[in-house]
């Protein structure tokens, strides 16, 4: 069975969906990224998106899940890369993939990344205005 | 006065299914010069109700056309299937109504991406929705 | 004897031109300005000398047939041509329709000792007439159709213009009311923009916005929602007072959005956000 792979970068998780995915596929990623942040405690995950011309409700789903799972063992998520066209149908569709941040590129979501996790590290108050999806 | 100018169906039996028909749903869509962003809502539209179709009813057949009308060009995508059918369609097409562990967002989600949309559901024998989206709609 | 109607007005052609040019130049309706006496005279020959030379007598009674294409092509040139240069409908029909008096003048002058031929030739010209008097509106019409498509292709285009106004910083006026369509038109350019830029601030200023019913503000909040899925931060400036009230007073949820009264409070905010700081600079005045 086909596997999207996890890349290990310190702290963080980066995986880079370059396929659309069917749906075992995507569970499985799900269960695996899951693994992963339990195994190597990781306090960030990073899913890029940019190759993804469709994500439809079970697609956004299953980021919204690994987004709540990755909070619950404290760990952040960030979508990076989506589509124009896929963000305009996501909101027409009605999904707004709560729980999970979005960055423009990678090096914007890894910025993020960071920046949060230094953020639950010394004030943790203030965690509100920069989120980017609430 | 709709014109098809070209068809085409797909039998849909499992979830390995669903790439395949996407592609050949963007297919169509880039014959007749549709916008990216009408791309993106018609094959998530169409995704949308092709899962439906494959938890509700294992499965079903799908109708691809590209018809004319006037001057615009669009397609229409008609699905069939035999599964148990919807008894309740406006409460299947209310917002965040699901009879399944999903969004609910399937149907009314797939009605706002397209121009128009038509359910039918007879108890017992199946359900066939119909959609359209316009090339410049 | 049997008349050629179509022979003697290709004999008569000089004395056709003539009477139908003095015809146009004593309208009191012409417009020296859109187009000189020579052109006029110019496009009115080659028209003339187009359709003498394609009618035969056979052929007369049948103007949609294919053999008047070259005729009917002119005709369409001239009346798309008109309708460009903003001729109205009226001094266009005058133009075919005085060619139709010259036509008849001729016929009637040439065949007045043979009564019955004289009616003949008249209704078949007028008949044939007629039908290029036709064309000549749906051309035109068509015309003017073209026109406006353009505009209001080009009144998309400009009046969504997506400014960067810093870097990381999009600034979109709006003017204008925001129906759906144009919602869509709004939120392709500004997301495309945003990833063509790598801008993670936009302002969406809706000063220019006459009214904000629920309908425009759930197109406002749909953008908003769009950019932040995109990873972008999204604020809406110029709110005017009474936009605030009948928000409120419609019972409109625009907490989750941030929104500041003029553009410049809102670009304030995003250089906070992206931790920017605009100073004026002291001048040393010991210097």
């Amino acid at each position: 069975m086909d596997r999207i792979p996890i890349l290990r970068m310190g702290k963080f998780l980066l995986v880079t969906i370059q396929i659309d995915l069917y749906d075992r596929l995507a569970t499985n990623l799900e269960a695996d990224l899951i693994q992963m942040v339990n195994k190597t405690e990781a306090k960030g995950v990073l899913i890029d998106i940019s190759a993804l011309s469709i994500v439809d409700s079970f697609m956004g789903r299953i980021l919204g899940n690994i987004g709540s799972m990755s909070k619950i063992m404290d760990a952040e998520t960030v979508v990076v890369g989506m589509q124009p066209a896929v963000a305009i149908t996501l909101i027409e569709l009605g999904l707004e993939l709560k729980g999970v941040h979005t960055a423009l590129n990678v090096e914007k979501g890894m910025d993020l990344l960071k920046e949060k996790i230094t953020m639950y590290d010394e004030e943790p108050e203030e965690l509100e205005d920069e989120d980017s999806v609430e | 006065m709709k014109i098809v100018l070209n068809k085409d169906t797909m039998k849909i039996e499992k979830e390995q299914d669903v790439v395949p028909f996407r592609n050949r749903v963007k297919e169509y869509a880039v014959k007749i010069n549709m916008g990216l962003v009408n791309q993106t809502k018609l094959i998530t539209a169409a995704s949308e109700l092709v899962r439906n179709m494959l938890k509700y009813a294992n499965g079903g057949i799908v109708l691809i056309e590209a018809i004319s009308q006037g001057r615009d060009n669009g397609i229409r995508l008609t699905f069939q299937d035999k599964g148990p059918g919807i008894s309740d369609i406006s409460l299947a097409m209310k917002d965040g109504y699901s009879s399944g562990k999903s969004l609910g967002v399937g149907l009314p989600g797939s009605k706002r991406l397209v121009n128009e949309f038509d359910i039918k559901s007879t108890i017992g024998e199946g359900t066939t929705v119909s959609i359209i989206k316009w090339k410049n709609g | 004897m049997k008349t050629d109607i179509a022979k003697l007005l290709q004999r008569k052609k000089k004395q056709i031109l003539e009477d139908w040019m003095n015809m146009q130049l004593a309208d009191a309706s012409l417009r020296e300005d859109l187009m000189s006496n020579e052109e006029l005279r110019e496009q009115s020959n080659e028209l003339l000398d187009t359709l003498l030379k394609t009618i035969t007598d056979k052929n007369i009674t049948e103007a949609t047939s294919e053999e008047f294409e070259p005729v009917n092509e002119i005709i369409s040139g001239i009346s798309i041509l008109r309708a460009r240069q903003g001729f109205s409908p009226k001094e266009t029909g005058t133009y075919i329709f005085s060619l139709k008096e010259a036509l008849l003048k001729t016929l009637q002058t040439d065949l007045k000792d043979d009564v019955n031929t004289m009616v003949e030739a008249i209704m078949k010209v007028n008949k044939l007439l007629d039908v290029l008097g036709i064309l000549t509106f749906e051309t035109f019409i068509k015309g003017r159709e073209e026109v406006i498509l353009r505009q209001t292709d080009e009144i998309t285009e400009i009046s969504t213009p997506v400014i960067r106004v810093w870097e990381g910083i999009l600034v979109l006026p709006i003017i204008g009311t925001l129906d759906s369509s144009r919602t869509q038109v709004v939120m392709e350019n500004l997301l495309l923009e945003i990833v063509e830029s790598g801008s993670t601030m936009a302002i969406l200023d809706i000063s220019g916005v006459p009214a904000v019913d629920s309908l425009v503000a759930q197109h406002l909040i749909k953008t908003v929602a769009a950019t932040r899925l995109m990873g972008a931060e999204c604020i809406i400036s110029g709110i005017r007072p009474e936009i605030a009230q009948t928000v409120v007073h419609l019972g409109i949820d625009l907490s989750n959005i941030i929104t500041k009264s003029s553009l410049a409070s809102a670009l304030k905010h995003a250089f906070g956000i992206l931790k920017l700081d605009v100073k004026r600079i002291q001048k040393d005045k010991a210097l």
